[in-house]
């Protein structure tokens, strides 16, 4: 029963770390049509940036601050540069395109810091507290759920409640009308690319203390399991997206902890490819028409 | 519809050539396709006398990666599915190579059929992958069907180190394979050997899947990736069409990785990583998505952008360390950006601009066929 609870609490925290990550791609995927795949390499050169800043300074929190700064930065940069150049008459086009900029961020990151794994320090102790003789949370998890519960509630209440939010989604929903009622649609995209690159780099800051540190390719593994939630929920629904990152964390941690670590990659392939198969639309989004 | 249609308008598409008129009087595709084949035969038979032990190596190599740039360009060129996973099929074929080898070698059989049944077994065993794959990538579309293929991608290295008491983990496994026989004298460099049967298997291969694009099947293959609607309403069976190519392309990709593995004698789940999942499709876009020419480029850039970046680093002086760091990721930061610069700018890849060139040249000539 010990146990059964830590793995819980534990699959929890990770999930919240995957809800926000699948949470930045459905951001691009309802802006867009994109869905980024280059989102975990991105994310990863941010918190390279925040590893330089922190050594360099002694302060994990200014290290903290500069990766989300950079996430947006990188997000509004590769809008701007790459994606807004992308013919998207073909859904292949940008999903190539992304590969090519996870093989280039990759590769400078493997040139410019090496590719060894170097320690990603966490803020808080991981050790759990116990309550009534039972291991549950430790700070770093409630940390995790603290940020993850801002970023998450202000997304949600930029989106319903303020004039920037409106014009997202009107951009997102009919560029051409939102256009001619004023609406800068392309400011919007861009707007939308950094908010989801930023989450995206706060969302590795969180989960790389927690996996084997920082690497060019840490966050591969993270990806898959974030478009994995991201498809459970189905693409178009922030909520799913949140949802779905709890199950894939919940799961991978029932896996890793009953089954043995080594297996987690094949749990991810299998939710993937069931969910895909039963319920294509994802589990929360109602059975739309499918085009045939 | 694929990258090549948005930049090429279809009736200047270099496939249409065959359904010119013109074509007819060259007489049988397959006959033409066999020229052409044999010919290539020679041709590699010739430079493998004449060129160092080393090259032929490289050519040996562009031939193994040409099986799997094939198979992935008549999967997302000619039939508009896109497969991150093709990595991890050639790590199918090159386990199934390596497993029979052992097993043969463990048993003291000796014989120079053993290599060819073991290629046909790696063929099987990613047919039987490629099927299972392809069945659920037959439902999936774009973004979804990307994603599935990533996963597998980054799954199946993981297997090797997870059943390590059969693929022995991260080492992997090594695969025994006999020298050259004794009728070609005791001499015969270890390499020109190794050319000379991966050329054999890659043209072989390259040949089938020549005169299946040509066949009714390739055309089904295009009208399922231009227009899956009107295809259905033309007749063609759209969830069949994709599996078959899915498993055509599943069966060169894993004779790819076990003519790799052979050429190596060894495997290891380092070898068959994301990254050249990642290549792989990089090298067919690059070359040219569409035509098995492009596919030919993409292979020959897998091999000698590496070799190049290689000479580059040594001509500039740098300390070891920092040599390092470049050699592995500058071919890796080139190929990323010029596939960014390639997408954006020339969707037809290298192939694309050298028919525009040709069609250019050919315009300004009177014309034969008027």
């Amino acid at each position: 029963m010990d146990r059964f609870v830590f793995l819980t609490v534990d699959g929890l925290s990770r999930g919240a770390v995957y809800a926000a990550f699948a949470l930045a791609l459905v951001l691009i995927w309802r802006a867009a049509r994109v869905v980024n795949f280059a989102q975990g390499a991105m994310a990863v050169a941010a918190a390279y940036v925040a590893y330089t800043v922190s050594t360099a300074t002694g302060s994990y929190w200014l290290g903290f601050v500069v990766a989300i700064v950079a996430g947006l930065l990188l997000g509004a940069v590769v809008d701007r540069v790459v994606m807004r150049h992308v013919e998207h008459a073909s859904p292949l086009n940008p999903v190539i395109v992304a590969l090519g900029l996870v093989l280039l961020i990759q590769a400078v990151l493997g040139m410019v810091y090496g590719s060894e794994f170097r320690p990603a320090e966490a803020p808080f102790s991981r050790s759990a507290l116990t309550v009534g003789g039972v291991a549950v949370l430790s700070p770093y998890d409630l940390f995790v759920f603290a940020t993850i519960g801002v970023v998450v509630s202000g997304l949600a209440w930029m989106f319903a409640r303020t004039p920037v939010g409106l014009r997202m989604r009107a951009a997102a929903f009919a560029p051409e009308v939102s256009r001619l009622l004023g609406v800068n649609v392309g400011g919007m995209l861009t707007l939308g690319w950094a908010l989801a690159s930023g989450v995206g780099a706060l969302a590795a800051m969180l989960v790389l203390p927690t996996e084997l540190g920082l690497h060019p390719h840490a966050m591969d593994l993270v990806f898959v399991s974030a478009f994995t939630a991201a498809v459970v929920g189905g693409l178009d629904s922030p909520p799913g997206a949140v949802v779905g990152g709890l199950v894939v964390g919940l799961l991978l941690s029932y896996v890793s902890g009953y089954a043995g670590s080594d297996l987690t990659p094949l749990a991810v392939l299998v939710l993937l490819l069931a969910v895909l198969l039963v319920r294509p639309g994802g589990l929360f989004a109602p059975v739309a028409a499918r085009r045939v | 519809m694929s990258a090549t249609t948005a930049a090429v308008p279809p009736k200047q598409r270099p496939d249409d050539a065959a359904d010119r008129p013109v074509d007819r009087r060259r007489g049988s595709t397959l006959l033409r396709h066999l020229a052409i084949v044999l010919v290539a035969g020679v041709v590699l038979v010739g430079v493998s006398y004449a060129v160092e032990p080393f090259r032929n190596f490289q050519l040996a190599t562009v031939a193994a990666y040409l099986c799997a740039t094939a198979g992935l360009t008549v999967l997302t060129g000619l039939n508009g599915q896109l497969s991150l996973g093709h990595g991890a099929l050639m790590a199918t074929g090159a386990y199934t190579v390596a497993l029979c080898q052992n097993a043969f070698a463990d048993r003291g059989m000796t014989g120079g059929w053993l290599l060819p049944l073991s290629l046909v077994a790696a063929i099987v065993s990613t047919v039987a992958v490629g099927a299972v794959v392809g069945v659920a990538a037959a439902r999936l579309r774009g973004p979804y069907l990307a994603g599935v293929t990533l996963a597998v991608a980054v799954v199946v290295p993981a297997l090797a180190v997870t059943f390590d008491g059969v693929f022995n983990g991260e080492q992997g496994l090594s695969v025994p394979v006999e020298p050259p026989p004794l009728a070609l004298g005791p001499y015969f460099p270890y390499e020109r050997w190794q050319l000379w049967v991966t050329g054999a298997a890659t043209l072989l291969a390259m040949l089938l899947l020549a005169n299946l694009i040509r066949s009714r099947y390739g055309r089904t293959f295009r009208a399922v990736r231009d227009d899956e609607v009107a295809a259905r309403l033309a007749g063609i069976h759209v969830a069949r069409t994709q599996v078959l190519a899915f498993v055509v392309s599943a069966a060169t990709a894993g004779l790819g990785g076990a003519l790799l593995a052979v050429l190596a004698q060894s495997v290891s789940p380092g070898a068959f990583s994301l990254t050249l999942s990642l290549f792989l499709l990089m090298a067919v876009v690059i070359g040219g998505l569409g035509r098995l020419t492009g596919a030919l480029w993409g292979a020959v850039l897998l091999v000698a952008l590496p070799d190049l970046t290689h000479s580059v680093t040594e001509m500039l002086t740098l300390s070891p360390a920092v040599a390092q760091r470049l050699e592995g990721n500058l071919p890796l930061a080139i190929f990323g950006l010029t596939l960014i610069v390639v997408m954006i700018a020339a969707p037809g890849g290298v192939q694309g601009l050298l028919s525009r060139l040709g069609r250019a040249l050919l315009a300004r000539r009177p014309t034969r066929r008027s």
